[in-house]
C-alpha cells in the first residue's frame, strides 16, 4: 500500500488529461513500439483531446486515425500486440467497448493462454466511463467490472492526475491487455504530477485519508465522493478511512483486510450498476477474507438499476453521491 | 507440394480414427478436400510471414510448418501439444513459424491478421499476413471494417477465403448476396480474385502473385479459393444438408491430390510408384505421431492455472 501524492502547490499541476497525454508521450519516446489508434487520436487530438501534440511529435505512423470500427481496430491492435508493436487504442466512450467484446474477451484475454503461453498480448485499451454530462444511456456507462470478470485482463481505474500517468505507464510497460477507464468528469481535475518518470503498480491500493472508525473503498471518481463523505462524517464525529483499490484486477485484497482490520465497518462506493458488480465483488471478498474484524455487514452503493437517463433531473439520482454515503455508514452503525 | 498435401489427408484421416476411437476428446473439423488452399498458398510463404487459421485449421497449421508430433499430442490434450494441451484442436498455433494461431470464433482471423499486417508495416519489415477464413466468416461484420483499414491503409494482408460451399449446416448461396465472395473486394477498394481451390498450382500462382505485390507495398488482395469438404462439419456429422451426388461427383473429379499426382505424371515430375511411395512414407509418419501423442503424458492439473498472465 502506498499513500497518496501530495498536493503541494508548490510542486507542478496538471489535470487529468495532461497527465495521460503526458504519459503516453513518455512511453512514446522511451520506446518507438508504442503506438497509439483510435477514432480522432490524430491531428484533433480526440473529442477529450487527451492526444493534443502526438500527432505533431510522433507523425500518422505512430498516432493513427482509425475509421468508426471499433471492432475493426481493437482486432488490430490485438494482432499488433502479437508481433511485435505495443499498441495503445482508444476508445471515445466506454459505452463502444460492447462493440469490441470478441476482440478482446474472445481473442486478447485468452491467445496466451490457449496457444500455452506462446505469446502475450501487450495492449492496453483507454476509454471512458462515467455520468453526469447528460450524455444519456450510450454515452455514460461505467463498464469495467464486466471487463474485471474476464481471465486474461487487468482493469486500472485512476482517480486522480498522478495516478492517471502512473497507472497507464504501468499499462502500457504490461505484457498483458490491460484495460484503463478514465472518469470523463474528471478530465479537468488538476493535482500535482511528477514529470519524472515513475509508474504506479498494478495491484496497489492506495489509502487517501487514514481513519479509524469506517474504511470507504472508492474507485475512480468515487473516491472523491467518499473524501467528500470522509469530511461531513468526521464532523459527526466517525472517522473514516478511504482506501482506492486503484486497480480491480489485480485486486490490492490485503490493504483492504488491513483496514478493515483497523475499522470494523466497510461501505464499497463504485460509479458502475450495483447489481453483479465491483461493488459485490469486493464487499464478498472482504465478508470472506475479514469477517472476524467486521463489527457489522459490508453495504455496497453503485449506480442505480436502470440505463442512465438523459435530463440531469433524473440523471443525478442514479449516480452514488455523498449524502447516501454518509447515510450508509450511518445505518450501519444503527444496526 | 504433394507431399505436404498428402501429410494433411493422412492426418486428418488418423484424426477421424483418432476421434472415432475415443482417444480425443473435443471437437473435430476436418480439412480433407480443402488440403490445395493451404498448401498451394503457405507454399508462396517465407517461415516469417503470418497467417491466422480457423476452427478447421489443421491443414494450415501443417502447411505453415507445424510438425505431425505435437500437432497430435495437442489435439489428444497432451503436454508434448503446441499449446501443452490448453488449446486442442482449434487453437493450434506456432509462433516460431508464423502461425499466429487457428481460431474458434469465425471471423476471429480478421483482426489478428490485419494486425499484424499493420505491424509487419509499422516496424518497416517485408513480411505479409495470410487470413485464412471461410464462406461463413465472409458474412461477418468485422471482415468489412479490416478488409477497410488494409485498404486505406495499404497493408501487406492477403485475405484467402476457403469457399467450401457451407457454413456449418447452411449451403452459402443461402445466406450470401453474391455468387462470388471475391466481388466483395471491389467495395473494398482492393483486387479480388476467384482461383480453382482443388488445384494446387492455381492458388500458389495467385497467392504468390498477392504476395509479391503485398511485400513491394501495392497493399491488401482477396482471393477466393472455391473448394468443397469431403467430410461433415464435424467428425460425427454425416451431412444430411447435401447430396450424395454432389458430393461424389466431388471427391471423384475435384480431390486436389489426385489433381496435383496426375499433373505430375502428366508433366514427368514423378511416376505413380513415387507418388505411392510418398503415399506409404507419410502414413508411417503420421501413425508415429499417433503412437508418440498416445504415449505422451497429459499436463499436470496444476498447469491449468499457469499462462494466464505473463509476468
Amino acid at each position: 500500500m502506498t499513500q497518496a501524492a501530495t498536493t503541494d502547490t508548490n510542486e507542478r499541476q496538471l489535470s487529468y488529461r495532461e497527465a495521460i497525454i503526458e504519459a503516453m508521450a513518455e512511453e512514446m519516446r522511451l520506446d518507438e513500439t508504442v503506438i497509439l489508434i483510435g477514432e480522432d487520436v490524430g491531428p484533433s487530438g480526440g473529442i477529450f483531446k487527451c492526444s493534443e501534440g502526438l500527432f505533431d511529435e510522433f507523425g500518422h505512423d505512430r498516432v493513427i486515425d482509425a475509421p468508426i470500427s471499433e471492432a475493426g481496430y481493437i482486432g488490430l491492435s490485438v494482432g499488433a500486440a502479437m508481433t511485435g508493436l505495443r499498441p495503445i487504442a482508444e476508445l471515445m466512450f466506454g459505452d463502444f467497448s460492447l462493440l469490441t467484446m470478441d476482440q478482446l474477451v474472445n481473442q486478447a484475454a485468452k491467445i496466451r493462454y490457449m496457444t500455452g503461453g506462446q505469446c502475450q498480448v501487450n495492449l492496453t485499451v483507454r476509454m471512458t466511463m462515467g455520468a453526469g454530462r447528460s450524455s444519456a444511456a450510450q454515452h455514460s456507462q461505467s463498464l469495467h467490472a464486466l471487463f474485471a470478470h474476464i481471465p486474461g485482463l487487468k482493469v486500472a481505474v485512476p482517480s486522480c492526475p498522478y495516478d492517471a500517468k502512473g497507472l497507464l505507464k504501468a499499462a502500457i510497460r504490461d505484457d498483458n491487455p490491460v484495460l484503463v477507464f478514465e472518469d470523463k468528469m474528471m478530465y479537468n481535475d488538476v493535482a500535482h504530477v511528477p514529470d519524472h518518470d515513475y509508474v504506479v503498480d498494478l495491484g496497489t491500493a492506495a489509502v487517501r485519508r487514514a481513519g479509524s472508525d469506517v474504511t470507504l473503498v472508492g474507485t475512480s471518481s468515487m473516491v472523491g465522493v467518499a473524501l467528500e463523505a470522509a469530511d461531513e462524517l468526521a464532523a459527526l464525529g466517525i472517522e473514516a478511512e478511504v482506501v482506492d483499490p486503484r486497480t480491480l484486477f489485480p485486486l490490492d485484497i490485503d490493504a483492504l483486510v488491513d483496514s478493515v482490520r483497523k475499522t470494523g465497518y466497510a461501505v464499497i462506493i463504485d460509479e458502475g450498476v450495483q447489481r453483479y458488480g465491483a461493488t459485490g465483488e469486493i464487499a464478498a471478498t472482504l465478508q470472506e477474507q475479514a469477517f472476524d474484524y467486521l463489527d457489522g455487514p459490508v453495504l455496497r452503493i453503485g449506480a442505480a438499476d436502470v440505463p442512465i437517463p438523459f435530463s440531469p433531473v433524473l440523471e443525478m439520482p442514479t449516480i452514488p453521491d455523498t449524502a447516501r454515503v454518509v447515510e450508509a455508514v450511518q445505518s450501519q452503525r444503527r444496526r | 507440394m504433394y507431399r505436404k498435401m498428402v501429410e494433411i489427408r493422412k492426418f486428418e484421416e488418423h484424426v477421424w480414427d483418432v476421434y472415432t476411437r475415443g482417444w480425443m476428446p473435443g471437437l473435430a473439423h476436418l480439412y480433407i478436400g480443402e488440403e490445395a488452399v493451404a498448401t498451394g498458398a503457405c507454399s508462396a510463404l517465407r517461415d516469417d510471414d503470418y497467417i491466422t487459421s480457423t476452427h478447421r485449421g489443421h491443414g494450415h497449421c501443417l502447411a505453415k510448418g507445424a510438425r505431425l508430433e505435437p500437432m497430435m499430442a495437442e489435439i489428444m490434450g497432451k503436454e508434448a501439444g503446441y499449446c501443452r494441451g490448453k488449446g486442442g484442436s482449434m487453437h493450434i498455433a506456432d509462433m516460431s513459424v508464423g502461425n499466429l494461431g487457428a481460431n474458434g470464433i469465425v471471423g476471429g482471423g480478421f483482426g489478428i491478421a490485419t494486425g499484424a499486417a499493420l505491424s509487419a508495416k509499422t516496424r518497416g519489415t517485408d513480411q505479409v499476413a495470410v487470413c485464412f477464413f471461410g464462406d461463413g466468416a465472409a458474412n461477418q461484420g468485422i471482415f468489412m471494417e479490416t478488409a477497410n483499414m488494409a485498404s486505406v491503409w495499404n497493408l501487406p494482408v492477403i485475405y484467402l477465403c476457403e469457399n467450401n460451399q457451407y457454413g456449418e449446416h447452411t449451403p452459402f448461396q443461402a445466406v450470401t448476396g453474391v455468387d462470388e465472395i471475391a466481388d466483395r473486394a471491389h467495395g473494398f477498394g482492393m483486387e479480388g480474385t476467384r482461383v480453382d481451390g482443388s488445384d494446387a498450382l492455381a492458388v500458389h500462382d495467385v497467392v504468390r502473385h498477392a504476395v509479391e505485390r503485398a511485400r513491394e507495398g501495392g497493399g491488401p488482395t482477396l482471393v477466393e479459393a472455391l473448394t468443397y469438404r469431403f467430410r461433415g462439419h464435424h467428425v460425427g456429422d454425416a451431412a444430411p444438408y447435401r447430396t450424395k451426388e454432389e458430393l461424389e461427383w466431388w471427391m471423384s473429379n475435384r480431390d486436389p491430390i489426385e489433381l496435383l499426382g496426375r499433373e505430375m505424371r502428366r508433366r514427368r515430375i514423378a511416376t505413380q510408384a513415387q507418388l505411392d511411395e510418398v503415399q506409404t512414407e507419410t502414413e508411417t509418419a503420421v501413425v508415429a505421431a499417433v503412437e508418440f501423442a498416445r504415449q505422451a503424458p497429459y499436463p499436470e492439473p496444476e498447469q491449468a492455472f499457469e499462462d494466464v498472465y505473463s509476468e
